[in-house]
């Protein structure tokens, strides 16, 4: 009871001293804190430096995914018609982002670093379809962009097949 | 005294007075959600309009529109008009409490309330009383289990701390020998502002009250982080809203009738020629007691059951006693 008083009138002093001082909230969509580079964000599929894409279609990348989001069916590539630098190709590539957990295991299994995790994490949509990432928009470059932070900023360092695809 | 008011002029300022009521309400909401926010190093709301000022209206527009989802085996009837009649009891009671000294247009009469009862003290007190069955009926026709433990709690936090707040104001009602509002801020203005010889009933008085609202630090009727909702636990909507509605303006009322009983009402302090303009001063004054209650809720974390049973039965209720039994010796014998 001695020290309830006092320290009851010391809390409002606690909160008054707060309205002076100046908030820290972050106003989000005006302004984008930099997040970490190794931020796991929206995939991206890579093409080699010749314009062949780098996936052969093996799908590695569905057998490990844990939340079966990813759909991979080959083809086979001609003379004619040759998309990657392997034997096959992936027809159809598609994510389905309302499923993925973002646990980076499709970049870890692939064997060719096709795919990559990304770091643009604004990737709502008000329809569910819109949510299924086809191949074409994965091998575009995200139209949003967030900043990233400077990668040497961090003690670790990016993976290879990061700085390398 | 007063001229008897025609009900064409009393009829539109009982309407003025309601809307502007409901408009204090809305704006309370936004001043407790932005002084809230900066006490905790945060904005509130900032993006609805300047300021974040339209942010009750946004509310208000998705509160109506928002579906009203009622379980399907609720008691219909008590279930509907509960709201109603917490909030409807809540607008009541600010028609006697007095905004102005009464002004003279013409030769008709323009009261300095709403309507001027000889008991218009012991009025407010039932009316709260009458509100606190929106809670329980509400609580209990919800049929939900955590619906009536709410209302059940409710219950005992409101009934146990009204008996403190009536008695708080008792110093008060012999001091100012009336139970008309109007007649003790004349009182007051004559004397001197109860606040100073009654410290101890102001205290008790917002203490009470501030449990009688059911805000933090006495918001266990609630309890939004630890308990579900309580008594509103199956509304939503704007019947959910209406609940809302009636708590915030129990806080105006009670903000108000500390002004009237212990802060002298509309009357501008020492100059005389001021008080025309009553209802200003009256705001003032309401709007920095709405704050220290804001500021309360900021500031003191809740207090668990017990000790909220405890502090209104073996604190308050013996201090508001005794305050009152040594007001009534003071005021017979001196």
């Amino acid at each position: 009871m001695t020290t309830l008083v006092p320290n009851t009138f010391k809390g409002f002093g606690v909160t008054l001293k707060q309205v002076f001082k100046k908030p820290i909230t972050q106003q989000y969509p005006e302004y984008k804190r930099p997040i970490y580079p190794r931020f796991r964000g929206r995939h991206r599929l890579w093409r080699h430096e010749n314009g062949l894409e780098k996936c052969v279609g093996c799908s590695l990348c569905a057998a490990a995914c844990p939340a079966d989001c990813i759909r991979v069916v080959a083809a086979e590539n001609t003379a004619d018609n040759r998309v990657s630098a392997g034997e096959r190709y992936a027809r159809i590539y598609e994510i389905n982002m309302s499923r993925c957990i973002f646990c980076g295991y499709c970049e870890l299994a692939c064997p060719f670093d096709a795919i990559t995790l990304g770091n643009e994490f604004e990737i709502s949509e008000y329809n569910r379809d819109d949510l299924i990432y086809t191949k074409d928009m994965l091998l575009a470059p995200p139209i949003k962009r967030v900043p990233v932070a400077d990668p040497a900023l961090y003690d670790t360092p990016l993976p290879y097949y990061r700085t390398h695809s | 005294m007063h001229p008897a008011e025609t009900w064409w002029i009393a009829l539109p300022e009982a309407f003025i007075v309601i809307n502007l009521v409901m408009v204090a309400f809305a704006y309370t909401t936004w001043l407790e959600r932005k002084a809230l926010g900066r006490m905790q190093l945060r904005y509130g709301p900032n993006r609805a309009g300047p300021f974040g000022l339209l942010q009750p209206i946004a509310d208000l527009i998705k509160l109506v529109r928002k579906e009203a989802f009622a379980p399907a085996s609720v008691v219909e009837i008590p279930y509907i008009a509960a709201p109603i009649v917490s909030c409807g009891t809540a607008l009541l009671a600010f028609s006697v409490i007095p905004f102005g000294p009464g002004w003279k247009v013409s030769h008709y009469y323009i009261n300095g309330s709403v309507v001027n009862v000889p008991i218009s003290l012991i009025l407010i007190f039932a009316l709260g009383s009458i509100g606190i069955y929106g809670f329980i009926v509400g609580g209990w026709s919800s049929d939900s289990k955590y619906s009536l433990l709410g209302s059940m709690r409710t219950c005992a936090q409101l009934v146990s701390y009204e008996v403190s707040l009536a008695l708080s104001v008792l110093g008060v009602v012999l001091m100012g020998q009336s139970l008309n509002l109007t007649d003790i801020v004349a009182k007051q203005q004559t004397t001197v502002w109860f606040f100073l010889p009654q410290f101890v009933g102001l205290a008790v008085f917002m203490l009470g009250g501030v449990a009688e609202t059911s805000r933090p630090p006495f918001d266990l009727p609630e309890a939004d982080t630890e308990l579900v909702a309580g008594y509103h636990t199956e509304y939503s909507g704007m019947r959910w809203g209406l609940f809302q509605t009636a708590e915030y303006i129990n806080l105006i009322v009670l903000c108000g009738l500390t002004v009237t009983l212990f802060f002298d009402g509309w009357h501008f302090p020492w100059v005389h020629s001021l008080d025309k303009f009553g209802p200003i001063w009256f705001l003032l004054k309401l709007g920095i007691l709405v704050n220290v209650f804001i500021w309360l809720r900021a500031s003191q974390p809740r207090l668990r059951y017990d000790q909220l049973m405890r502090f209104g039965w073996k604190v308050l209720l013996p201090i508001a006693t005794v305050n009152a039994v040594v007001t009534a010796a003071l005021v017979v014998w001196i």
